[in-house]
């Protein structure tokens, strides 16, 4: 159980996590999820004591991090990828944590087989990729059999294997009744793992619900119709008293209705229907939409088209297949025999 | 794997009132299998010292020095063998090795800490250890240990080399007693008192892994391996050079620069010293180092438990 109370994080005049209250309960994957730059990993590094907060604290079991005297036996963390010095080989560097916790030896030789690095044991750590990094980072979050576990973006720049295995690892650390606190920028990636949710928006709380409500409650539900007579069915849907959206590609958005319904009132009208579709906005536009406001660094440039959640529709048809492609190709030719020559 | 729970319940705090429990199918209650006792500094000496024998940078800058200390004595000595020149003191041939094996220790020193800034390790240690001050300790420990024993050594041998080539030689037509304090002659012949067999010895090693335990303190503070490295060879070499562009009527000034400088602090130990009458055996030079490297240490431990990782 790690409990957050007005945890407050100033640099200078920019807060970087503001006032955040919230409780990580054991026996689940709990999701911390928030944009880049919300404030997740300067949390999580309050949370283990690495960063002093300006204001509020933090608590593990009810103490402090400093006041627990064996860590690694309460918390494993991963935090970013190499925390790990790279000229000391796998087996080493946790033999050192091992150590420094007084966690038995034959413990190292059991995470690294959990992790599957024993091949690679007497390696330096210097020539792992990335998911082999990550695997050790793992291997040492687990070293001390700890209640609880926290990963911070643990599946950044894993193949689709590892993410795999790492959505497996942590859906059975919580099965053991551990309490599992991982944080993402993915939303669909914390919809796979996670039971419980907190979104953080600029340092600021912005829900702390299971992830079932968060889906019930966030996801927009629309209907989409498509027809060559639009003009004659917009006039038809607004007289009965639905609010169409056209979308860039030409098709209709309807909120406030039901797909039966809607056909119904086509085939009253006798109009001719193409599509006609109940849609569910993603998780990740949801999540997009609760953080919109608060996201710091905005690409700079147009904001995506409103019907571009429906997946490929809002491709131009045309030009779609082909064009995207030859450009893509020539830039790259171009671009590379201008700097070879 | 439901042991039961080694954790004491925790205290709702704050006065607020306890959050709802999460209902879950799950029993909320997961205990490591392993005991939990209160750490000791033991431990983290013992996971210091796995941490710095495993790393190549150790193994390297230890050779480095090793070879510069005893190689160079062997070619010094040479040429003071057959000039048969007896106005340097006997075990003195070690010290001109030592003047660059001195930067080997020094940059191990700054590296134990700030490889681990470098390269993010901090991060675990301090999630491992959450008392930093001992972190730091410990280091101090192992580091001064290893790097005093291993100086210490290599002196030694280079003494009882210079010993066992320029001792017993009979000096001819030198005023040996007003130039040369260093020099003894005993019985006639060429010899070295026993605080000059100290000072070549545990006194230079002394001296150098205290160097590298202020290195250590550098590093800590600056956390940046190049930056930390060239302030302890502006530590070490400034002293000097500033001596030479003094002006003439800060006579005073540049004398105490020169005695108290790293090199002239080293050849004092070895009773060959750069400027001064008298017979200097260093220890004035060795405490003053002890307090500056003492200073810095406290200013370590003050940056390190405050600062944000």
């Amino acid at each position: 159980m790690i409990e957050l109370q007005g945890l407050t994080k100033r640099y200078g005049d920019k807060t970087a996590v503001d006032n955040l209250t919230f409780t990580v309960r054991p026996g689940v994957v709990t999701g911390f999820l928030g944009p880049n730059g919300a404030g997740k990993s300067t949390t999580m590094r309050m949370m283990l004591g690495l960063d002093n907060p300006t204001a509020g604290n933090v608590r593990i079991d009810g103490k402090h991090y400093a006041q627990l005297s064996e860590p690694l036996k309460y918390i494993g963390a991963l935090l970013d990828a190499k925390a790990i010095h790279g000229g000391r080989t796998a087996y080493n560097h946790l033999l050192c944590l091992a150590q420094s916790n007084r966690i038995p030896r034959h413990r190292v030789d059991e995470v690294l087989d959990t992790v599957g690095l024993t091949a690679v044991a007497k390696k330096r750590s210097k020539g792992f990729s990335l998911g082999m990094g990550q695997r050790l980072g793992i291997a040492g979050a687990l070293l001390g059999d700890p209640e609880i576990l926290m990963f911070d973006e643990p599946v950044n720049g894993l193949d689709p294997e590892g993410i795999h295995w790492i959505r497996n690892l942590m859906k059975g650390l919580a099965a053991q009744g551990r309490t599992v606190f991982v944080s993402s920028h993915l939303m669909s990636e914390m919809a796979l793992t996670a039971e419980h949710l907190i979104v953080i928006g600029r340092g600021r709380l912005m829900a702390d619900t299971s992830m079932a409500e968060f889906i019930e409650k966030n996801s927009r539900s629309y209907v989409r119709i498509r027809t060559p007579q639009p003009e004659r069915l917009k006039d038809v849907l607004t007289a009965a008293g639905f609010t169409p959206v056209t979308t860039s590609d030409g098709t209709f958005e309807i909120q406030d209705g039901d797909a039966a319904q809607l056909g119904e009132l086509a085939a009253q009208h006798q109009l001719v229907l193409h599509e006609l579709s109940p849609q569910r906005a993603s998780l990740e536009e949801a999540f997009m939409q609760l953080t919109a406001e608060s996201v710091e660094y905005h690409a700079g440039g147009v904001a995506p088209p409103p019907g571009i959640d429906g997946g490929a529709a809002g491709m131009p048809q045309a030009a779609g297949q082909q064009a995207p492609q030859q450009q893509w190709g020539a830039q790259w030719r171009d671009s590379g025999t201008g700097k070879g020559k | 794997m439901t042991a039961p729970a080694q954790f004491p319940a925790p205290a709702p705090f704050g006065g607020g009132p306890q959050q709802p429990q999460y209902t879950s199918q799950f029993a909320p209650s997961f205990g490591s299998q392993l005991p939990v006792e209160p750490t000791t500094l033991g431990q983290a000496v013992r996971s210091e010292w796995t941490k710095i024998r495993t790393v190549r940078s150790t193994v390297w800058t230890l050779s480095v020095m090793l070879v510069l200390v005893i190689g160079i004595n062997l070619l010094v000595i040479v040429p003071i063998n057959d000039d048969n020149d007896p106005t340097v003191p006997v075990l003195a041939p070690g010290l001109f090795g030592l003047l660059l094996g001195q930067l080997a220790v020094i940059t191990l020193g700054v590296l134990v800490i700030t490889s681990e800034y470098g390269t993010g390790m901090i991060r675990t240690t301090l999630t491992a250890c959450p008392k930093r001050s001992r972190v730091l300790t410990a280091k101090a420990i192992v580091f001064f240990l290893l790097s005093f024993v291993t100086t210490t050594v290599a002196c030694t041998m280079t003494a009882l080399i210079s010993w066992s080539v320029l001792s017993g030689k009979t000096p001819g037509g030198y005023d040996l007693h007003g130039d040369h304090p260093g020099v003894v002659i005993k019985d006639g012949v060429t010899s070295a008192s026993g605080t000059e067999w100290l000072g070549a010895t545990i006194g230079v090693g002394l001296y150098v892994a205290l160097l590298g335990l202020l290195a250590l303190a550098v590093g800590t503070l600056l956390r940046h391996s190049a930056g930390a490295v060239s302030a302890m060879l502006g530590v070490v070499l400034l002293p000097l050079l500033v001596a030479i562009f003094l002006p003439s009527g800060l006579d005073t000034a540049r004398e105490k620069l020169v005695k108290y400088s790293a090199p002239n602090s080293l050849a004092s130990l070895y009773h060959f010293p750069m400027i001064g009458d008298g017979d200097q055996n260093g220890v004035p030079q060795l405490i003053a180092l002890a307090v500056v490297t003492a200073v810095l240490l406290g200013a370590a431990y003050a940056a390190l438990t405050t600062r944000d990782v």
